[in-house]
């Protein structure tokens, strides 16, 4: 087992790529769920491209190990939130495809009514918390999650997402002091996919190992192969059991790498045709967990079963955002007031 | 099955554009990911990548067609079973003219007259302060304090003193000099259904923190659709103090009030401070309640009933008068009192109304003022460019421009950042004579 590296006592951290040893059955869901988050945005990005989207559309294609993988060390109760690259994470929390598409296509069956569109939606059911389009904000929200666990003594952690870009934010920072000084069970995980928008990381940010970022407060992290499923499974269950323990935050850094531009609007000037083709063609977490599948004796026809039953609800959810109503012309004026 | 390529729009804006070549051509297999055409749009090239697989039977747009619509067909993917299915035509909610219901700034509910709270004792708006925060504190459990020096150090204007002995240090919590970080940590720990008071050492440092204050807590009930709420109380010292200079010295009403999701409260007595603090902290929204430093340490009547709370969004009369209606809020409402006694020996009788809350605004109350006394003068201690005073005076022009016998008049700290030297801050802030020389213009 990887040993979470300590700041204060200076030891770095490690690369882990040990995998979790996943079982059949969990590797099989796993499958299933970056199969639907993949297909889910690649209907997003048609539906964008067919004017059924608005506005800003941030699709999450390439790096879907890293919520399923996540996710798959968590309880129920235990919060997620993140930053306006999204729509994976809901859908790993289990909110419903139709409701997310409806969403982004600003209708009345949207999580958030069409009120929030693609960066604002929450559940309240799933303890997702959104869903933020502030770079950065989030950590300091996702921090306070933490805080209201530690506050009403349970056991729940808060796993607050955040890009290599937020990364330097100075919010984050004030979050990582208070995480640390409180004592608060949030597992911070850096999407570290290379890109802030078009600006690499060696362009924006001095600290060539973002995992350490959060050493000078002694916060406990790990390096992940964030391609992996399974080897970020393992990296999430130490930190799920760190925080649970009581022992305060812990930083985890996801080497990932997203295969869509920024957003939709993103001509991808800033790295090469060939780079994008690399990654998707060695490193793509879906292929590898199709390989892993292989050695369980999985065949063809379960696989197919699962692709076929993910593009029925990946074809259901886009049917349903188009059918839905747009929201009624009340629904301008509800919701920004609580009755008190 | 065939699959049509649709020319896709590639930026929110975008409604046409250029296919400036072909990279894939006719017989050529496309798998997902392929980039198979370059895109010229409004804002720049953008590479093509197919979605599905399959075999490219037709191109319908040549190289170098300009003008093509977002949605026309520009190829055809023969091949397999993966067609995307035809995009459905979305019912459009009938289009309604602008809702009715449509009101041009959120007008207060309309509250019962002030209600009797009995027996009285002279407290400090310091104490009062304390109390309030102390009586909801031992009601309900999820709510603490949040601060620089608000515990061990007893308050940094000591508003907080004793509250670290009662309620211990999880409950009151020194935090460190950050404000952007600790007021996200806080907003995050209402929307999961705590109830945090947080104290600003003054507002003026709460701009570090003003993003989360609009973006996280006062946006996101509306952008969840009524799901997240944000019970949260933002306070302490707003405006000018005494010679602390132009970066400690600024009124933030007209900031916060600006926007939709906040209450922004402003009280001024010790009463005041303790009713509307009670009410603040019980409700489910987020809620700036701007203090006043020099205020403090005024004492005031306030009552000894255990229950007295004071309904946010309900202004109150503090001297009657028929000749002329001045509004005013916190520390302002003093200057209005001493300027009404000023007019009172010059014969005229002026209406006091102390705003208590400034969002939602208590426009029936000022406009029924108005309508008795037909002239107005608004105070505040804030610069005059889209401030309190001139929403207010609009808000009058809108409502009962016909009672007007003079325009709207206004009182407010001069347009300069607040100088340090005693005799120049002197010059720049609101005085009961400038609203005594207010008046005098509408007669």
């Amino acid at each position: 087992m990887a040993q979470a590296a300590d700041g204060r006592k200076g030891r770095k951290p490690r690369l882990t790529n040990e995998p979790a040893g996943l079982d059949r059955d969990t590797l099989l869901r796993a499958y299933r769920d970056m199969l639907l988050i993949r297909r889910f945005e690649e209907k997003a990005g048609q539906l964008y491209g067919m004017g059924l989207i608005g506005g800003f559309c941030h699709l999450y294609i390439g790096q879907e190990a890293v919520v399923v993988g996540i996710q798959l060390a968590l309880k129920p109760g235990d919060q997620v939130i993140t930053s306006y690259r999204d729509h994976g994470h809901m859908l790993a929390t289990g909110m419903q495809a139709r409701g997310v598409m409806a969403e982004l296509t600003g209708r009345e069956g949207g999580y958030s009514r069409g009120k929030g569109g693609s960066m604002h939606m929450f559940s309240k059911e799933k303890a997702f918390f959104g869903g933020h389009g502030i770079v950065g904000a989030q950590v300091s929200l996702g921090t306070g999650l933490a805080f209201s666990n530690a506050y009403r003594s349970n056991d729940h952690v808060s796993v607050t997402y955040f890009g290599d870009g937020a990364s330097n934010q100075g919010q984050v920072f004030e979050s990582f002091n208070l995480a640390a000084l409180l004592k608060l069970p949030c597992i911070y995980v850096i999407e570290n996919n290379k890109y802030g928008m078009g600006t690499s990381v060696e362009r924006s940010t001095a600290s060539r190992d973002l995992s350490q970022n959060g050493s000078p407060w002694g916060i406990a992290s790990l390096q992940v192969d964030g391609m992996d499923v399974d080897a970020v499974k393992h990296a999430a269950d130490i930190a799920v059991a760190h925080c649970r323990a009581g022992k305060g935050p812990f930083l985890l850094e996801m080497k990932t790498y997203r295969y869509r531009g920024h957003s939709m609007s993103d001509p991808g000037r800033y790295r090469s045709r060939e780079e994008i083709q690399k990654m998707r063609s060695e490193r793509d977490c879906i292929e590898g967990a199709r390989h892993k599948l292989a050695a369980f004796d999985v065949d063809e026809a379960e696989i197919k079963r699962i692709d076929d039953e993910v593009k029925r609800i990946v074809q259901d959810s886009a049917d349903f955002a188009q059918t839905s109503p747009e929201p009624d012309p009340a629904e301008l004026w509800t919701d920004i007031l609580k009755e008190a | 099955m065939a699959t049509e390529i649709l020319m896709p729009a590639l930026s929110p804006t975008m409604t046409e554009g250029k296919v400036s070549r072909w990279l894939k051509k006719i017989g050529d297999m496309v798998r997902a990911g392929d980039v198979i055409a370059e895109i010229e749009t409004d804002k720049a090239t953008m590479e093509v990548e197919a979605v599905d697989e399959g075999v490219l039977s037709a191109i319908l747009v040549p190289d170098g067609a300009e003008g093509v619509a977002v949605n026309t067909p520009i190829a055809v993917l023969g091949g397999n079973d993966t067609a995307a299915s035809a995009p459905v035509a979305a019912p459009r909610a009938a289009i309604a003219a602008i809702p009715a219901a449509a009101p041009a700034a959120p007008a207060a509910p309309h509250a019962a007259a002030e209600q009797d709270w009995g027996a009285t004792s002279p407290l400090t708006v310091r104490e009062a302060l304390r109390d309030a925060m102390a009586a909801e504190m031992r009601a309900d459990g999820d709510v603490f304090l949040i601060g620089e020096e608000v515990a061990q150090y007893q308050g940094a204007y000591k508003v907080s003193q004793g509250l670290l002995d009662e309620f211990g240090a999880r409950r009151i919590i020194d935090s460190p000099i950050t404000e952007h970080g600790f007021t996200g940590m806080a907003i995050g720990a209402a929307m999961n259904g705590l109830k945090p008071i947080v104290e600003f050492m003054t507002f003026n440092f709460a701009m570090q923190a003003i993003d989360q204050i609009i973006n996280s807590a006062a946006k996101t009930l509306y952008m969840s659709g009524g799901q997240m709420g944000c019970p949260i109380v933002f306070r302490g010292p707003n405006g000018a103090a005494s010679r602390v200079g132009a970066q400690h010295s600024q009124c933030y009403a007209s900031w916060y009030a600006h926007c939709p999701g906040l209450k922004v409260v402003a009280p001024w007595s010790a009463a005041d401070a303790k009713g509307l603090l009670r009410a603040a902290i019980r409700d489910p929204n987020p809620i700036i309640f701007l203090e006043n430093e020099i205020l403090y340490g005024q004492t005031f009547d306030v009552p000894t009933d255990p229950d007295f709370v004071l309904p946010i969004g309900k202004a109150k009369i503090e001297r009657a008068g028929t000749d002329v209606t001045l509004v005013a809020f916190s520390i302002t409402v003093g200057i209005a009192l001493k300027a009404a006694e000023l007019l009172a020996e010059q014969g005229i009788s002026a209406e006091v109304i102390n705003l208590r809350t400034l969002r939602p605004l208590d426009i029936d109350t000022i406009v029924a003022s108005v309508k008795k006394t037909s002239r107005v003068v608004t105070l505040e201690e804030g610069w005059p460019f889209a401030g309190i005073g001139a929403e207010i005076n609009m808000q009058i022009v809108e409502h009962c421009f016909d009672y007007l016998d003079a325009p709207p008049g206004r009182v407010h700290g001069l347009d300069v950042p607040l100088p340090y030297a005693a005799n120049l801050e002197k010059l720049a802030l609101p005085k009961p004579d400038w609203v005594v020389a207010a008046v005098a213009k509408l007669f």
